[in-house]
């Protein structure tokens, strides 16, 4: 298999497409190499869509808005029949989400997953990390407005402090500051001047709203055994060869595919740092099956958590078989090298030789302890995380209204995050970006819709389907806080998906506050202009908006029903 | 795409020839290349007008601007004469559809299509305008005859169209987020026989509103606007919007339009 550049995936280029299979078969019949090509209007009609819950959530607090208990009744699409990961997405990558960043100590859960008529609803970037926080920062700030506290004091009151924090759904954070993120957001994007710009808004008939979202992401799913016992049929390791050259050069091999998120600079960055060579001597290769070790790919925001891991692992191979060369070399003892800046030093003298001396010897083994020490510089590693990395951070979104359209204008957003350590802040800031851009074109403007008589697809193309435009976003202000992982070797967390994950509520709270004037207590995503029209409309006649589902004490609450 | 010949006549003769041997006449093809790309639309031969030079430019003619049926969007708005004639029109056109669009949509293309929800047909509704084809002079009252039908004939093409110039006039629009083309759009232009209103992205096509010319007629102001009531019984509903969303926008972008063109 070889697949350079594959473009974006978000997703929807992980699973197992019945084309595949097909097209596979079809090639060994003639024994000739077929193309195909799916057009747009194909892609929509086939390709897995995303996100698509009905839930029903409560939240019990005491007097001063310290959350108790919450339960959660959720409703699930899967489509007409099973994608890859259908069934993990609204389930484990779902519901162990919903501790979110806070303590609440009892956390009750209820599933239903549905067979319907539209197309397979797998992994759509965040997959089931979105869902989770839409329902519970939605559900927060809504809490904090019953108690008539702002959306950044309930959150403050129930933020979890003290680590490793076990969750009462499975997970166990290791490390994270949700304070210190929310603090520099509410900074960058300048509450205090809020209320100011309320008034200014309100005088040229508008109105404005501020939504908050702090959410907490899984990344790196792992580990593979425990994902096995949960039914998962494959691995959750990654590989990573590194092969130094007799020049000194490197290439590495790693199983990450790079969907054009920048893996050729990041990884390359990580083994420039860590053998003290130029980052031009780094050649990263995937996407070859004939040529890399079996490796498991990119999504949810491993690759350098976990492909970089892998590579990592593989260095310290390297390097240690590199120090007992350069040992020989130097005639001391293996223990007594150290390798720091692309030099090998003998402890307490002046002794140096550079790597590129130590990767020549290598290959021309000539001064060389061959009874020892196999030839050559290339080591293989496979990384298995003992759990996932928590990036967490809060995300600020301030909207104006207007009145007469419904029109929503996103005017000031601002996300920080807490990726751990980051190796590429531009590539890091560009994927935050492009996060945030998705999370809000579902908030405001995206949706598949099928007609009601006929099941046919009525957004099939891009002149329904509405994908957002530059022209739709402000500028974003963003910044990072550093809480690095605990248990991987770089202290990296993952931040392709942050954005899509945390933005989506911040939307909407701001909707909601904006509309709170008009009575609307509760609005469903998207807020295309004549939605929230409707909803003004509503707001103003009815001013309290229940929603019509069934109430959860009509559930089973998991048991079968009598 | 299914295969098809193309041509491209240099005189409106030629054009006329293709065309009456069955060649689907393309505008600027903002509208047919897509539906030919979804294989909508899989015309046998096209007769490129791009080349016509008797089909192009923009002059003053007494009271009246009269504008060449291949005029691009872009020219329409970049063109000073239209801008100092008719700065609504020229604003209009700035603004259709996006920057690959209006390089190469023209305004005979997006009248002869009707597209219920284009920009244009509001624009030669409200102004009252004339159609001129190779056959005929249509006046826009009688052209439009709701979603992509018009007065036009097997064979006949447009060749220009004049608009008399209002004194005051403004077009205001809500764009669908997913086509851009209008949701609702309104074009008002106050003429000294009265005010006309053109709506279009609401009905079955571009229709100009009774109600509100009666009342901006007598008062050309918001407030006069506002207080027309919209009937959204004959309006579109859809995936994007209700009918009365849209009986809704009417109502605003009327308003805003009568104070943009009051300045």
């Amino acid at each position: 298999m070889i697949a350079p550049d594959v473009g974006g995936g978000f997703g929807s280029k992980i699973y197992l497409y019945a084309e595949d299979v097909a097209l596979t078969w079809g090639s060994k019949q003639i024994n000739r190499a077929i193309k195909w090509t799916s057009d747009r209007s194909e892609a929509f009609l086939s390709d897995a869509h995303g996100r698509d819950h009905v839930s029903h959530a409560e939240m019990a607090m005491d007097k001063d808005g310290k959350f108790l208990a919450m339960r959660v009744h959720t409703d699930a699409n899967l489509g007409a029949y099973l994608s890859t990961f259908s069934t993990a997405i609204p389930t484990i990558l779902y519901a162990t989400l919903l501790a979110g960043q806070y303590t609440t100590p009892q956390i009750y859960v209820e599933v239903d997953a549905w067979f319907t008529n539209t197309a397979p609803v797998d992994a759509y970037r965040g997959a089931g990390r979105p869902e989770a926080t839409y329902l519970l920062e939605r559900l927060v700030t809504r809490c904090g407005w019953e108690l008539g506290l702002g959306q950044d004091e309930i959150r403050k009151r129930n933020f979890i402090r003290e680590w490793p924090y076990q969750t009462p759904v499975a997970l166990q954070y290791d490390i994270g500051d949700y304070e210190a993120c929310m603090t520099r957001a509410q900074e960058l994007a300048e509450v205090s001047g809020f209320a100011a710009r309320k008034a200014e808004s309100e005088k040229k008939g508008k109105l404005r709203g501020i939504g908050y979202s702090s959410y907490i992401e899984a990344c790196g799913l792992a580990p593979s055994n425990i994902a096995g016992a949960l039914g998962a049929r494959a691995g959750l390791f990654e590989a990573g060869e590194v092969r130094v050259h007799p020049t000194g050069s490197v290439t590495v091999f790693t199983g990450s595919h790079s969907h054009g998120q920048g893996h050729e600079t990041t990884f390359a960055q990580v083994v420039a740092a860590r053998l003290g060579i130029p980052v031009e001597n780094v050649d990263i290769v995937h996407g070859d099956t004939g040529r890399i070790p079996f490796g498991m790919g990119t999504y949810g925001s491993r690759s350098i958590s976990v492909g970089g891991a892998a590579i990592m692992r593989a260095l310290d191979k390297i390097e240690a078989k590199a120090k007992k060369i350069a040992a020989h070399l130097m005639e001391a003892s293996d223990a007594d090298i150290e390798f720091a800046g692309g030099e090998f030093t003998v402890k307490g003298t002046d002794k140096k030789i550079p790597f590129g001396q130590v990767a020549l010897t290598a290959y021309v083994p000539h001064n060389y302890p061959l009874d020892k020490l196999e030839p050559g510089l290339n080591e293989t590693a496979f990384y298995d995380p003992t759990n996932f990395t928590y990036p967490s951070g809060t995300y600020i979104c301030e909207v104006e209204i207007d009145k007469g359209t419904g029109e929503v204008k996103i005017d000031r957003f601002t996300a920080v995050d807490d990726f751990g350590t980051i190796i590429n802040p531009m590539i890091v800031e560009g994927q935050v970006h492009g996060g945030i851009v998705q999370g809000i074109g579902q908030a405001l403007m995206e949706n598949c819709v099928y007609d009601n008589e006929t099941g046919q697809l009525l957004t099939g193309s891009f002149m329904d389907y509405a994908m957002p435009r530059a022209e739709d976003f402000p500028n974003f202000k963003l910044d990072t806080v550093c809480t690095p992982c605990t248990h991987n070797p770089l202290g990296t967390k993952g931040c392709g998906e942050a954005g899509a994950i945390g933005s989506p509520p911040a939307v909407i709270n701001a909707v909601l506050d904006a509309l709170a004037p008009l009575g609307v207590k509760d609005f469903d995503m998207p807020a295309s202009p004549a939605r929230v029209w409707e909803a003004m409309k509503k707001g103003a006649t009815t001013p309290t908006q229940q929603p019509q589902e069934p109430s959860l004490t009509a559930s089973t609450q998991g048991r079968p029903a009598a | 795409m299914y295969a098809f010949t193309f041509e491209r006549p240099d005189t409106l003769d030629n054009a006329l020839k293709l065309v009456a041997g069955g060649a689907k006449p393309l505008a600027g093809g903002q509208t047919l290349l897509a539906s030919m790309k979804l294989r909508l639309s899989a015309p046998e031969q096209l007769a490129d007008l791009g080349a016509c030079k008797d089909l192009t430019g923009i002059r003053k003619e007494g009271d009246a601007l009269v504008i060449g049926a291949m005029s691009r969007h872009l020219e329409v708005a970049n063109s000073a004469e239209v801008k100092s004639a008719y700065p609504a029109l020229a604003d209009l056109a700035s603004r259709i559809g996006d920057r690959q669009v209006r390089a190469m949509g023209t305004m005979g293309g997006s009248v002869a299509n009707n597209d219920p929800a284009a920009c244009y047909p509001s624009a030669v509704l409200a102004s009252g305008a004339t159609v001129i084809t190779t056959k005929r002079e249509i006046a826009a009252d009688d052209f439009f005859q709701g979603l992509f039908t018009t007065a036009l004939e097997d064979g006949e093409l447009i060749k220009a169209i004049r608009f008399p110039l209002p004194k005051k006039a403004a077009y205001e629009k809500l764009r669908q987020k997913a086509s851009h083309f209008p949701l609702v759009g309104v074009f008002v232009a106050q003429f000294d026989s009265g005010v006309r209103v053109a709506v279009t992205g609401a009905g079955n096509g571009v229709f100009r509103h009774t109600g509100l010319e009666a009342a901006l007629s007598k008062s050309f102001t918001p407030e006069s606007a506002a207080g027309v009531a919209i009937d959204d019984s004959e309006l579109n509903s859809d995936l994007h919007a209700t009918a009365a969303y849209r009986a809704n926008l009417i109502s605003v972008l009327a308003q805003r339009a009568v104070a943009k063109a009051l300045g």
